[in-house]
């Protein structure tokens, strides 16, 4: 169709490409440069994207001052955790619900999805409580459990859609040969489903890389306190520290690009299957 | 829909049910997933429906069933509806325009033009950055002294001075908007990418063969198609904007004079400031029914469509 363009079209639909590239990537290549500038240049009146003097004392005071490497700690330990129980409970559930006969499993299914969509600040104040009277807040535990139910929906949705697509001859070959339920799941599918688990894992990961509620309420100190509530509550006495801000913000966000784009046609694929299944 | 998924179930031949019988092993490995799901999604509800009808308060430690008392205190609570409407009027700004401008750009994608594959994954970044970390960066472009945005718009002629976003009640709402239509507008066009790749192009290039302009196969074809995507998008994103909190909560914190005060930050500060976990779940139940109507309405249109397309 592209030789039925028209000048003009064409002209339109680079424009508006560029333009979403701009949108995509304008404000956090401002929030990178700023991260390199001196506050003096910051407040200066004449902004320049080119950090001129170029400096890292926001990214030493980010990790000296503000110890920015405990709430990445923090955030490593939980988010990995989550990932794996997520990854484990999911593909168990997202297995039983293609392979097995289960009755009414659509129904399940949308209820998995409808838990997905609860306001989030409706469980919190309950789940306090109970985390309260076990002696959880402030602990990695409590936010493991819960960044596990909250991730679950998604990751079974996305893994359920993706063992669909596998053949099922494969099942009854494994049958004839007398492969377990268990050996069927461990031998054969979730071998054959690695680009989705790594997908699945990635989405889990960042959903709990990025958790900001109950990490707020759940926590109290930078012993397990994550990244989002470290940097919420990044300010100084007297002005708000931007460039420190800013080199917080560029150490937590440049990982999570790299591996995005890395894996972006997976994601977008995985997304998709989860979010929208007609 | 319990029902069609039994009969499907039946109709298909038993997989590996003489090894061991197949309903146990569901049972069990639908186990772990279910206790999650039952312990941190359905319990906290339950709880927090039980906990709505009593005085429950950290402070006074007092627990006693108080009845309908802290829905009646809600209905006379202006804070609760001055956070009610605007989190309406959020819900409703931010899903309108990422629909409309998502709309707009998964058409530019659906076009094949060199540097595709570039933008496309530029459109995951302000998906995958931390919210915390998007409502810390619009704290600086949108600054009202030093902020970029000021400053261009100040140099294009725009505005005579800095406008002190967030900083003011006029414009505080606006910035927040704006901050999540642009955190969440690039995804939305990537469903709605996929959306638009399902329809089939003999549809279109036959229109294009009895010399339909391109907004009319647009307007006629394609859309009609995409309804379906569009509206559970469209329902997907409502539900979640009205959600917000970490933009907010960080942005603003609810100020300036609470006009960008929102359900669920209202409810976090009488939950975990004043401490009063009875009206707290009160105010979030009444969260959930208004989040249930919302659901209710997105589907009712969206059966209603659909019976329309049969």
């Amino acid at each position: 169709m592209n030789d039925m363009r028209s000048p003009l079209q064409s002209f339109a639909i680079y424009l508006g490409a560029f333009l979403i590239l701009v949108w995509s990537g304008g404000p956090f290549i401002w929030q990178f440069s700023t991260s390199f500038q001196l506050d003096k240049a910051l407040t200066s009146g004449s902004p320049s994207l080119i950090p001129h003097p170029f400096t890292l004392e926001h990214y030493y005071n980010a990790f000296v001052e503000k110890e920015l490497h405990r709430y990445v700690w923090n955030s490593l330990v939980v988010s990995l955790a989550t990932t794996f129980f997520c990854l484990v409970v999911g593909s168990l559930a997202a297995f039983a619900l293609s392979r097995l006969n289960v009755r009414g499993r659509f129904g399940i299914l949308m209820v998995i999805l409808s838990v997905s969509m609860f306001p989030q600040i409706a469980l919190v104040g309950p789940l306090y409580l109970v985390a309260t009277n076990l002696g959880l807040l402030d602990t990695y535990t409590a936010l493991i459990i819960t960044y596990l139910a909250l991730g679950l929906p998604l990751v079974t949705w996305v893994l359920f859609g993706y063992f669909e697509t596998l053949p099922r001859e494969i099942d009854e070959a494994a049958r004839m040969d007398g492969v377990s339920v268990p050996g069927l799941l461990w031998h054969i599918i979730l071998p054959m489903s690695l680009p989705s688990l790594v997908t699945t894992g990635l989405l889990a990961f960042i959903s709990a890389w990025n958790e900001f509620l109950f990490a707020l309420a759940f926590t109290s100190n930078i012993d397990h306190q994550t990244i989002p509530v470290g940097i919420a509550n990044f300010t100084n006495l007297y002005y708000v520290p931007w460039g420190d801000i800013a080199a917080a913000s560029a150490v937590v966000t440049v990982p999570l690009i790299v591996l995005v784009l890395f894996f972006q046609r997976h994601i977008i694929e995985g997304l998709t299957q989860g979010g929208i299944k007609e | 829909m319990t029902a069609a998924a039994t009969v499907t179930g039946a109709g298909r031949p038993r997989r590996l049910g003489r090894a061991l019988p197949g309903a146990l092993w569901a049972l069990l490995l639908l186990a772990p997933a279910f206790v999650s799901l039952a312990s941190v999604s359905f319990y906290p509800i339950v709880n927090g429906l039980y906990l709505s009808l009593t005085n429950t308060s950290l402070i006074t430690q007092e627990q006693d069933f108080t009845g309908f008392a802290n829905y009646a205190q809600l209905w006379g609570d202006a804070q609760f509806w001055n956070a009610w409407w605007h989190t309406m009027w959020f819900t409703f700004a931010s899903t309108l325009l990422e629909t409309v401008i998502g709309l707009g750009m998964a058409l530019i994608l659906f076009e094949t033009f060199k540097g595709r594959g570039l933008v496309r994954a530029a459109m995951l970044v302000p998906w995958a950055m931390p919210t915390v970390v998007t409502s810390k960066m619009f704290g600086w472009l949108f600054n009202g002294q030093n902020g970029i945005v000021n400053y261009i718009l100040l140099h294009a002629g725009l505005i005579d001075q800095n406008i002190n976003w967030y900083g003011s009640a006029d414009t505080a709402m606006t910035t927040i908007i704006i901050a999540d239509v642009w955190k969440t507008t690039p995804f939305m066009a990537l469903l709605l990418l996929t959306g638009l790749q399902t329809i089939p192009n003999s549809l279109i290039e036959a229109a294009r063969m009895d010399g339909a302009k391109g907004w009319i196969t647009f307007w006629y074809i394609r859309l009609p198609l995409l309804m379906p995507t569009l509206l559970i998008a469209g329902l997907f994103r409502a539900l979640d904007a009205f959600r917000v909190f970490d933009l907010v909560y960080v942005l603003t914190g609810g100020g300036p004079a609470d006009s960008t005060e929102t359900l669920s930050t209202l409810s976090y500060k009488v939950l975990f400031s004043t401490l009063q976990f009875g009206y707290g779940s009160a105010v979030s139940t009444a969260m959930f029914i208004t989040e249930g109507i919302i659901a209710l309405v997105f589907v009712l249109v969206l059966v209603r469509q659909i019976r329309r397309a049969q």
